[in-house]
């Protein structure tokens, strides 16, 4: 066996890792596509909960319709959505935008990382949407008849009293989904399969490992993803470990 | 907006013709109905894909409801495909990693609720921390020694790597449990000459069977649905559910309809499962932080 396979080679890994064309992209991507299912599940379920919130009737109903999209295995979500919904020539949204006469969207062929997103924003849009709903009926409700009593409006409420008390369990939800987001592989894996506009750091690993059979750059890539990830953990468990005391 | 629903459910109260009309209006106007539709919808058209033919499924416009419902998919993916072999591994894989999860983590759960001592909370949450820890950054190693130890596709192998990944929510979640449960009552089985076993089995889970049953399911479900190690650690032997659908993404064809017959069957146990226990989802997942 030759001596060099076994030498100790310092930092050179993560010198071809940083200086490896893909590297850069990826780390981007990873950053672009946690942002983007952020701002998406975080947004708009809050606007569910708060729609959830108020329902009369079905309530029970609804809610199991709203978090099913989390119990569905990725590789579903991700082949159901690119070829019955985002399929440019047959899918239901090349229909809606026929219907609108503009032409469909090539999803994973114009914007890979932003189809890759929605998929992902869908299954983690119940998440934040139950965890603000339970959070949501947590709050005072004598508060809340308190400052209407006062002529506070609707707004107004949202703004002082009930962003407020959503503050907490929002981190929580941000930090939760930022690591998961971290990972995503079976998304990117059954729909485009790799390409410099829709690797991530997780998908990049696997890559380096499967084509280029590069062990050492794919575990500096990974240990960068461990890092990254401890960041966050850091500030998650700090925040967890308060609730512990309470 | 809230002081109308109030007003409406005192109205519900007492019952009359015009309170039934305003219940009617109520549900027609109300913007969640469309919302949860819009969020569902995905899975119900792939739901009524699944009864199509494989070309009314690639039909444009999209056929609503107009086509001839059939179960041909169901038929041909139980009948023809492997898929009753892949559910048979995911059935092992998450059945036998859940037990296994469950096997370790009520000893654990029951030491840290009952016997805590100054380290237990540092403890929590150092295991909490191991949960942060991206897969991927371990798949060379555990890859590695797989290869050498054989366990590479293996039912074995992956259980116990989601049993690993399992186990801080586990835990987590067993031990929320085991804090509702009065010590006392515990103590006094120990008093009465009850042993350890008896104290945990005959004392202990009658009392937090509800919380076992929630950790064994959600815990079943994070395994079911586990899409990283399961696509990247098996090949035939112990190819699961996830596995078998990622399959469909080499396109051979126009199999749309088979997809979704297949994606209902793989999705329909845990999405149930999910149903039941959404409840105790959120403390769960959030490791207690919201209650």
């Amino acid at each position: 066996m030759a001596e060099s396979e076994h030498e100790f080679v310092g930092l050179a890994n993560y010198l071809h890792l940083v200086t490896d064309p893909g590297f850069l992209p990826a780390l981007g991507n990873t950053l672009a596509l946690i942002a983007l299912v952020l701002c998406i599940s975080i947004g708009l379920g809050l606007a569910l909960a708060l729609l959830l919130e108020r329902a009369v009737l079905g309530r029970g109903v609804l809610r199991l319709l709203v978090i099913s999209p989390f119990f569905v295995m990725p590789p579903v979500a991700a082949l159901i959505w690119k070829n019955l919904l985002m399929q440019p020539t047959s899918g239901f949204f090349a229909w809606i935008a026929s219907l609108f006469g503009v032409p469909p969207i090539d999803w994973f062929a114009s914007a890979p990382l932003i189809a890759i997103g929605l998929i992902v924003a869908w299954q983690w849009l119940p998440f934040a949407c139950l965890i603000l709903l339970t959070s949501l009926q947590s709050f005072d409700r004598e508060q809340r008849e308190a400052a209407q009593l006062d002529g506070a409006s609707a707004l107004a409420i949202l703004h002082h009293l009930v962003l407020p008390h959503l503050a907490r369990p929002m981190a929580i939800i941000l930090m939760m989904e930022t690591i998961f987001l971290l990972s995503v592989f079976a998304e990117i894996f059954v729909t485009t399969g790799g390409g410099r506009a829709s690797t991530n750091l997780a998908f990049l690993v696997y890559s380096q490992v499967m084509f280029q059979y590069d062990i050492g750059v794919a575990s500096a890539a990974g240990v960068v993803a461990v890092i990254l990830a401890n960041v966050i953990a850091f500030f998650l468990v700090r925040a967890v470990g308060r609730s512990l005391d309470a | 907006m809230s002081l109308h629903s109030s007003s409406f459910g005192r109205s519900a109260a007492h019952w009359t013709p015009n309170a039934h009309a305003q219940f009617l209006r109520h549900r027609v106007d109300d913007p969640s109905v469309g919302a949860a539709f819009i969020v569902a919808f995905p899975l119900l058209w792939a739901l009524l894909a699944s009864f199509k033919t494989e070309l009314e499924a690639v039909a444009f416009p999209p056929r609503f409801v107009g086509f001839s419902w059939s179960l041909d998919n169901y038929r041909q993916v139980l009948g023809e495909s492997d898929y009753l072999g892949a559910l048979r591994n995911s059935i092992i894989i998450a059945g036998g990693s859940s037990l296994l999860t469950l096997l370790l983590g009520v000893p654990a759960a029951w030491a840290m609720a009952f016997a805590p001592t100054r380290h237990t909370r540092a403890l929590l949450l150092w295991m909490l921390s191991t949960k942060m820890l991206p897969a991927v950054g371990v798949l060379i190693p555990i890859f590695l020694f797989y290869r050498d130890w054989g366990l590479l596709d293996t039912h074995l192998g992956v259980a116990l790597l989601l049993t690993a990944g399992n186990l801080p929510i586990a835990i987590w979640m067993l031990y929320a449990n085991f804090k509702e449960v009065p010590g006392e009552i515990l103590e006094a089985a120990r008093m009465d000459g009850a042993s350890l076993t008896q104290e945990i089995l005959i004392v202990l889970a009658p009392m937090a069977a509800p919380g076992l049953a929630s950790t064994f399911f959600l815990i079943f479900t994070l395994a079911w649905n586990e899409s990283f190690w399961t696509l990247n650690i098996t090949t035939t032997d112990a190819t699961t559910l996830t596995a078998f659908i990622a399959a469909f993404s080499s396109p051979q064809g126009l199999f749309w309809a088979k997809l979704s017959a297949a994606s209902m069957l793989s999705i329909v146990p845990v999405i149930v499962i999910g149903w039941l226990c959404q409840r105790q989802l959120v403390s769960g997942l959030t490791f207690g932080a919201v209650k």
